[in-house]
């Protein structure tokens, strides 16, 4: 497939919420579980997100579907990317960082959640690939060897099987004891995306996962995308308007640390109901 | 014209200077490794590495107690430098917060630049004193207590090169922070926190001072780690000192074997650390 090609398989039928003249995000402000009338797999309430003094995320509220593709757009420092690692609790790490608000994953809060086993749901893939300086065998089984959750034996197995569903394993199948280094760039994402694949994640997030690939590489990934939306609930962050038009179901659009859209992808490039988001899916600013 | 000749003039001496400087700094170690080989290369026999020490006035004997005294210093000096260094290593690196690690790093320099004299006094002062006679594990110990500094920061140096990608890839998979260090950090930092014990070793290895009231030296095989033992740069030391010429040559010889030593050891390491420049491009 090309990579301007648009997916077959996007949704057309508009949900009835989102067709109603009234901005969509207003809506949500007065019920307490807004669906666009499919199964909700993340749900985030209020979420405020402070680095030290400053307030990254401003009360952020949407869903996230099951099985269906999520797309944040917005310019840099929007608040896009730290929301999606606030998903799988990534921004734990830094210091200063604090943390209000709820998020359900199938319905439990995720803060109450022991952290390593939130992140096997949850699994994340990051803008620059980073594999670890290990054979490209040991990047796969890793995540099942520190879960425990394969046997010794089903090991050569499930590192194929993940391999496959990343399509990469006809490109890598006789060189498995090698370097991981020894991929090109491309490749070495799509390997990220198996080593996330292999603890079997309900949700997969990327953080802007190609950025750093050529349009190439970067086609392959979206292809990827459509086969992983079958098994996984996928959540993308990405810097390129096409991508999103492309590859999401639904997108939310940022600014200034506020979730100022979300709508069926459709909505928010044909019609969207703010001006914010027209000016910048029209190329005004950002 | 008078101004382009006076920068020519200026640039003239200050290269020819700063050239003859490098010249000297360079030529200091190709003059003593010269002077070391011609005369330590010639002197050198084969009983050096299998004899015991002869009387004074026997011609002949070698050094192989101080051969074999030098290494159970170095491994006892590995043994308890080496685990507390790397530990507290992988504390800064990976858990120290900012203003505690700045306390202990500013404490390991200190401790680095403590007169390996006086540590040598320290070792002599806790253990020698009270046991009231010198041993193999007072000098050990006061190896290891040099090798501590140099551990600590070589350890966190390689291990906050590793990058924060792998962390966050390994956190991302449900790896523990304990399991990311242990099955990622560590893996990726390997080369170089070997080479960096290798070249503390190295560092060690000709040190005198510290062992001179602790290990002291020996005569023969020494008996136990609680007995007195030689080591070569002691044996060098007596050995330089003394009016005899059979002893000054065998000094030079075990100057020489010392000096191989240490420049294999760096060699070594060095490789290795290339050999991990080729592997991660």
């Amino acid at each position: 497939m090309s990579p301007m090609q648009a997916p077959s398989s996007r949704p057309t039928s508009l949900p009835e919420a989102a067709t109603s003249g009234q901005p969509f995000h207003m809506q949500m402000a007065d019920t307490k579980t807004p669906t666009l009338g499919e199964a909700s797999k993340l749900s985030a309430t209020d979420l405020v997100f402070h680095y030290g003094s400053f307030k990254a995320l401003h009360g952020i509220s949407l869903q996230v579907f099951e099985k269906r593709v999520t797309a944040f757009i917005g310019p840099s420092g929007c608040g896009k990317s730290t929301f999606l690692r606030t998903l799988n609790r990534m921004n734990e790490t830094i210091r200063t960082s604090r943390v209000e608000g709820e998020i359900l994953l199938d319905g439990e809060d995720i803060f109450k959640l022991e952290v390593s086993a939130l992140r096997r749901r949850v699994g994340m893939v990051f803008q620059r690939p980073n594999p670890f300086p290990k054979s490209i065998f040991d990047n796969i089984a890793y995540g099942p060897r520190i879960n425990g959750s394969v046997s010794r034996s089903g090991m050569k197995d499930h590192v194929e099987q993940s391999l496959r569903r990343a399509a990469l394993w006809d490109e890598v199948k006789d060189k498995l004891h090698e370097s991981a280094y020894g991929l090109s760039g491309g490749q070495q994402q799509r390997l990220c995306i198996a080593r996330a694949l292999a603890v079997d994640p309900e949700v997969l997030l990327l953080d802007e996962p190609c950025s750093a690939l050529d349009p190439i590489a970067t086609a392959k990934i979206e292809d990827l995308i459509f086969q992983l939306k079958d098994s996984c609930t996928i959540v993308i962050v990405t810097h390129n308007m096409q991508q999103a038009a492309r590859v999401a179901d639904y997108t939310g659009f940022f600014l200034m640390g506020k979730l100022i859209e979300f709508d069926n992808t459709t909505v928010i490039f044909k019609n969207p109901s703010r001006k914010e988001t027209e000016d910048y899916i029209t190329g005004r600013f950002g | 014209m008078g101004l382009t000749l006076r920068r020519k003039i200026v640039n003239y001496v200050m290269l020819s200077l700063t050239g003859v400087c490098t010249f000297f700094a360079v030529g200091m170690l190709l003059f003593i490794l010269g002077y070391l080989f011609v005369n330590g290369g010639r002197s050198l026999t084969w009983d050096f590495f299998t004899k015991l020490p002869t009387p004074v006035g026997e011609l002949g004997g070698g050094m192989a107690n101080a051969l074999l005294g030098s290494a159970k210093l170095l491994v006892l000096a590995t043994c308890i430098g080496v685990p507390i260094g790397f530990l507290g290593g992988v504390y800064l690196a990976e858990f120290g917060g900012s203003s505690f690690s700045f306390i202990v790093r500013y404490t390991t320099d200190l401790l680095n630049g403590v007169p390996s004299i006086v540590i040598g006094i320290f070792a002599y002062t806790i253990l020698v004193l009270p046991q009231k006679h010198f041993s193999t594990l007072s000098g050990g110990i006061a190896l290891g207590v040099m090798m501590i500094p140099i551990a600590v920061r070589s350890s966190e140096d390689f291990l906050r090169a590793v990058p924060g990608s792998l962390r966050e890839g390994a956190m991302a998979l449900g790896a523990s922070k304990a399991k990311t260090i242990l099955t990622v950090v560590i893996p990726a930092a390997k080369a170089g926190l070997l080479t960096g014990i290798m070249l503390n070793l190295a560092r060690v290895a000709g040190e005198t001072a510290p062992l001179l009231f602790t290990s002291f030296s020996n005569r023969y095989w020494s008996p136990g780690w609680d007995q007195p033992t030689a080591a070569l740069p002691v044996m060098i030391y007596t050995y330089a000192i003394s009016p005899y010429e059979d002893w000054k040559r065998q000094a030079w010889s075990a100057g020489f074997v010392l000096l191989m030593l240490v420049l294999a050891i760096n060699i070594f390491a060095r490789m290795i650390l290339t050999k991990r420049g080729h592997a991660a491009r």
